[in-house]
C-alpha cells in the first residue's frame, strides 16, 4: 500500500506534474545536459580535473563582487553580478594554469593544484570578510555546497540559455571540435584557429560551471562535468555519438536524481544526482559496447585463443616439415614443447583447445596428430608467417636472425587481402599449400 | 595590531601543518599527482560520517581511522578505474572523489537528524580555535592540534628519511625501481597513506584548504629553485613555514588596509600567501624565471672568436 503510494508519487514527479518540484527537476535536467556536453571536451582533451580548478577559482570572484557591490551601495546578492564575478576569476584561473604550464617547469597537474588551492584560499578570505559585513552574506556559502532545492526561475533562464548555446555550438562546430579533440596538431597544420576554438570550448565549460555552481555546489559540479562524459566513452568510439550520449546520461541522471530526492526526506538533490550518474558510470564501465571491461576482456581472450592456436599449429607443421617431409603423421609431444617456451599447463590447454576445434585427431599417449582441416590451417598459418618473413627481409631490411620474432608480432593480424598483396610482391602464387621454405634455420637448430 | 600568545600558537600550528604537508607533497608533485591531496581531502567525508554514525560521537580517533581508510580507498579506486576501465587518470580521480563526496553528504544529512554534524565545519576546520583546545604533555599545556600535527610531521619526516632512496627512485623512474628489486607500487601506496593520514590529521585540526595548498604550492616553489631532491624537501618545508607565518600576519594586518575592522580567515590567507610566494619565485627565479625569459639572451661566443 505504502509502496504503491510512493510509486504513483514518483511517477507524478518524473512527469513534472507536481508544481513545487517541477522547476527543480527541469533545472537539473538542463544542467545535466549542458554539463555532459561541455564535459566531453574536457574528457577528450584529458583536462577533466580542469573543472575542479575552475569551480574553485570561481569563489574569489563571488566574494569580491559581493564586497564591491555592497560597498558601492548596491544589492550584493544580485545573482547576475555574482555570476559575472565568478566568470571573471574562473577565466583568470584557466589562463593562469596555461601561463604557469607554458612558462615554467611546473607540469599541468601541479599548475592546476596551485591555482585551485590559492584561488580557493583567496575565496575563503573574501567570504570571511564578507561575513563581517552583516547578515546579507549568509547565503554565499551555498556556492560551496549548493542549494538545489531552492533554485529560482532566474536559474532556469540562465540554464535555458546555456543549454541552448552549448547545443547549437556542439552541432555547428562538431567537425572542428572533434578534430581538435583528437588531433590538435593536424588541425593546426590545416591553419584552423585552434586557439580560438579552444577558447570557445573552455568558455562553454566556464559558463556551465558558473551557472551550475549555485545549484549543486563547487564539488558536485565537477561530477556533473566528468561522469556523464566518461560513461559515454565506454559506449562509442565516435565523437558525434559520444557528446549526444554524454548529454543524455547527464540529463537522465538529473531528472531521475532530482525526482528521487524530491520524494525522500532529507536527501540533498545534488548528491543523489551524482550517485545516480555514478551508478550509470559503473554500469557503462562493465557493459559498454565499445570500451566496456567485459567487451575488452572478451576481445582479448578471443585474440589470445587465436594466437595460441596459430602458434601451436605452426609449431606442429614445422616439426612435420623437418621430421616427416611435410606429410601429416603423428608426432611426439616433446618435439613440440621445445619449439616455444610453453609451460606444461599452457601447452595442455592449447592442445585441448585445438582438439575442441577439430584441428587435432584424438591420438592417445604422448603423441598427437593433425586432423585434415588442422593440417590445412597449419599450412596456411606457416605460409603467412613465411611470407611476412620474406617481406621483412626483402623490403624492410630486417636481419634474418631476428625475422622470426618480428614476424610473430604481425602474422596473427594478417588479413586475406594483405596476404594476397604479399603474394604479388613476392611472386609467390597460391597453389594449394605451396610453401616458401623458411628463410632461416628453425628454432632449436641454432648453435648457441 | 596586538600580537598575543594565542597568535603564536596559531602560527606554530600552521607551520607544523605546512611542513607536515609539504614533505609528502614534494613526491606528489614529482609523480604528477598533485591533485591527489584535493581529491583525498574531499573524499574522506563518508569515512568521517560513517565513523560518526557508528560511534555516535565526534571523538577524534574513530573519525581519524574512518577517514584514513577512505582516503586510502580513494587512491585504490582511482588506480582501479584508470587501469581496469582504461579511463584517463585525472578523470578517474574526479569520478571517484566526487562520488565519495556525494555519498558523504547524504550520510551527513541523514545522520544530522540525531546529532549536529555539518559538512562545512568538517571540511573548513578552524585554525583560529586551536589554542582553546589544550592538552597536557608532561609539564606543558599545548594545543591538541599542535601535538597531533607534530607527531604526523615527525612520522612523515621519519618515513621519508628511512625510505629516501626508494622514494627517490620511484618518484623519478618507477620502472627502474621495480627492476631494482623493490615494489614501486608499494611505495605508491605508502605515499598515498602518508598523504591520507596527513590530510585527515590536518583538516581535522586546521581545515582542508591549508592541506590542499601546502601539499602543492611550497613543493612547486622549491622545485623551481633546485634540481636536487634533498634540497627540494628542505626548501619546500621553508616555503611552507613562511607561508603559514606570513599568512597569519597578513590575516590580521591586511583587512584594515581595505577598511575592514576584523581579521580575515587565517587558513585562507595562508594559502593566499603561499600563492604570492609562488608568483614571486615564478617571476624572479634567476635561471628560468619570467624576468630571465624576457631579458635578451647572452650571445654565445665561439672559442676562436674571443
Amino acid at each position: 500500500m505504502m509502496l504503491g503510494f510512493m510509486w504513483s508519487d514518483l511517477w507524478e514527479v518524473l512527469l513534472l506534474q507536481k508544481y513545487n518540484t517541477r522547476l527543480v527537476v527541469v533545472c537539473t535536467i538542463l544542467l545535466g545536459i549542458s554539463a555532459g556536453l561541455a564535459g566531453s571536451f574536457l574528457l577528450l582533451r584529458k583536462r577533466s580535473l580542469m573543472s575542479d580548478t575552475l569551480s574553485h577559482a570561481c569563489l574569489p570572484g563571488i566574494g569580491l563582487m559581493f564586497i564591491m557591490v555592497t560597498l558601492a551601495g548596491g544589492n550584493g546578492k544580485s545573482l547576475s553580478l555574482l555570476l559575472l564575478g565568478a566568470t571573471i576569476t574562473g577565466l583568470l584561473g584557466v589562463i593562469m594554469v596555461t601561463a604557469i604550464r607554458n612558462t615554467s617547469r611546473i607540469k599541468d597537474d601541479a599548475a592546476m593544484g596551485i591555482v585551485l588551492s590559492v584561488f580557493f584560499g583567496l575565496g575563503i578570505v573574501m567570504l570571511s570578510l564578507a561575513q563581517t559585513m552583516g547578515g546579507a552574506a549568509a547565503g554565499l556559502e551555498s556556492f560551496i555546497y549548493g542549494k538545489t532545492a531552492s533554485m529560482v526561475s532566474q536559474d532556469l533562464h540562465y540554464l535555458l540559455w546555456i543549454t541552448g548555446a552549448t547545443l547549437i555550438l556542439c552541432i555547428a562546430l562538431q567537425k572542428e571540435f572533434s578534430l581538435i579533440c583528437f588531433d590538435e596538431n593536424f588541425a593546426r597544420s590545416l591553419a584552423w584557429p585552434v586557439h580560438f576554438l579552444d577558447m570557445v570550448m573552455m568558455g562553454l565549460v566556464v559558463a556551465v560551471t558558473v551557472v551550475g555552481l549555485q545549484a549543486v555546489g563547487l564539488i558536485l559540479i565537477i561530477a556533473f562535468m566528468i561522469i556523464p562524459a566518461a560513461s559515454a566513452r565506454f559506449w562509442t568510439e565516435k565523437y558525434r555519438y559520444m557528446w549526444m550520449l554524454a548529454g543524455m546520461i547527464g540529463g537522465v541522471s538529473g531528472w531521475f536524481g532530482a525526482s528521487v530526492s524530491a520524494l525522500l526526506p532529507r536527501m540533498p538533490a545534488g548528491a543523489v544526482i551524482v550517485l545516480v550518474s555514478g551508478v550509470a558510470f559503473l554500469f557503462s564501465m562493465f557493459f559498454g559496447t565499445a570500451r566496456g571491461v567485459l567487451k575488452i576482456k572478451s576481445r582479448q581472450s578471443r585474440m589470445r585463443k587465436k594466437i595460441g592456436r596459430q602458434h601451436l599449429l605452426r609449431a606442429v607443421y614445422e616439426v612435420l616439415e623437418r621430421e616427416e617431409n611435410g606429410t601429416n603423421s603423428p608426432i611426439a609431444l616433446d618435439l613440440l614443447t621445445n619449439k616455444r617456451s610453453w609451460s606444461p599447463k599452457e601447452f595442455t590447454k592449447l592442445v585441448s583447445q585445438a582438439k575442441r576445434e577439430d584441428h587435432l585427431e584424438p591420438v592417445s599417449g604422448n603423441r598427437l596428430q593433425l586432423s585434415e582441416s588442422g593440417f590445412a590451417e597449419a599450412a596456411r598459418y606457416t605460409r603467412n608467417h613465411r611470407l611476412w618473413e620474406l617481406y621483412l627481409i626483402r623490403f624492410a631490411d630486417v636481419a634474418t636472425r631476428h625475422v622470426d620474432r618480428d614476424a610473430d608480432h604481425v602474422e596473427h593480424v594478417l588479413g586475406p587481402e594483405l596476404v594476397r598483396q604479399l603474394e604479388i610482391e613476392l611472386d609467390q602464387t597460391a597453389h594449394g599449400i605451396d610453401l616458401p621454405d623458411s628463410p632461416h634455420a628453425s628454432i632449436g637448430e641454432y648453435s648457441i | 595590531m596586538i600580537w598575543m600568545w594565542m597568535d603564536t600558537w596559531i602560527v606554530l600550528v600552521g607551520i607544523t601543518c605546512a611542513i607536515a604537508c609539504a614533505l609528502p607533497g614534494c613526491f606528489l608533485v614529482l609523480r604528477k599527482m598533485s591533485m591527489m591531496g584535493d581529491a583525498i581531502s574531499h573524499a574522506v567525508l563518508p569515512g568521517l560520517a560513517l565513523a560518526f554514525m557508528i560511534t555516535g560521537s565526534r571523538a577524534s580517533l574513530p573519525m581519524f581511522i574512518g577517514a584514513a581508510i577512505v582516503g586510502l580507498l580513494t587512491a585504490v579506486f582511482t588506480q582501479w578505474v584508470s587501469q581496469f576501465g582504461n579511463v584517463d587518470r585525472g578523470a578517474a580521480m574526479g569520478i571517484v572523489f566526487t562520488i565519495l563526496f556525494a555519498l558523504g553528504l547524504i550520510l551527513i544529512v541523514k545522520s544530522a537528524e540525531k546529532v549536529d554534524l555539518d559538512a562545512s565545519c568538517v571540511l573548513l576546520g578552524n585554525i583560529e580555535w586551536t589554542p582553546q583546545d589544550l592538552v597536557n604533555v608532561g609539564p606543558l599545556e599545548l594545543p591538541r592540534a599542535l601535538v597531533v600535527l607534530f607527531i604526523v610531521m615527525i612520522l612523515n619526516l621519519g618515513l621519508i628519511l628511512l625510505f629516501f632512496k626508494e622514494f627517490r627512485i620511484s618518484a623519478f623512474d618507477p620502472e627502474l625501481a621495480t627492476t631494482s628489486g623493490f615494489n614501486a607500487g608499494l611505495m605508491h601506496y605508502l605515499l598515498m597513506m602518508m598523504v591520507a593520514v596527513t590530510t585527515v590529521a590536518s583538516f581535522e585540526a586546521v581545515g582542508s584548504i591549508i592541506v590542499i595548498a601546502m601539499l602543492v604550492v611550497p613543493p612547486c616553489c622549491a622545485w623551481m629553485l633546485t634540481d636536487r631532491l634533498g634540497v627540494m624537501l628542505f626548501l619546500s618545508a621553508v616555503f611552507g613555514a613562511l607561508s603559514a607565518a606570513l599568512g597569519h600576519l597578513a590575516a590580521i594586518v591586511v583587512p584594515p588596509w581595505f577598511g575592514f575592522h576584523e581579521s580575515a580567515s587565517t587558513s585562507g590567507m595562508m594559502a593566499t600567501v603561499a600563492g604570492v610566494l609562488f608568483i614571486f619565485v615564478w617571476v624572479f627565479e634567476p635561471r628560468r624565471g619570467l624576468i630571465r625569459q624576457w631579458l635578451p639572451r647572452k650571445k654565445i661566443h665561439s672559442p676562436d672568436e674571443s
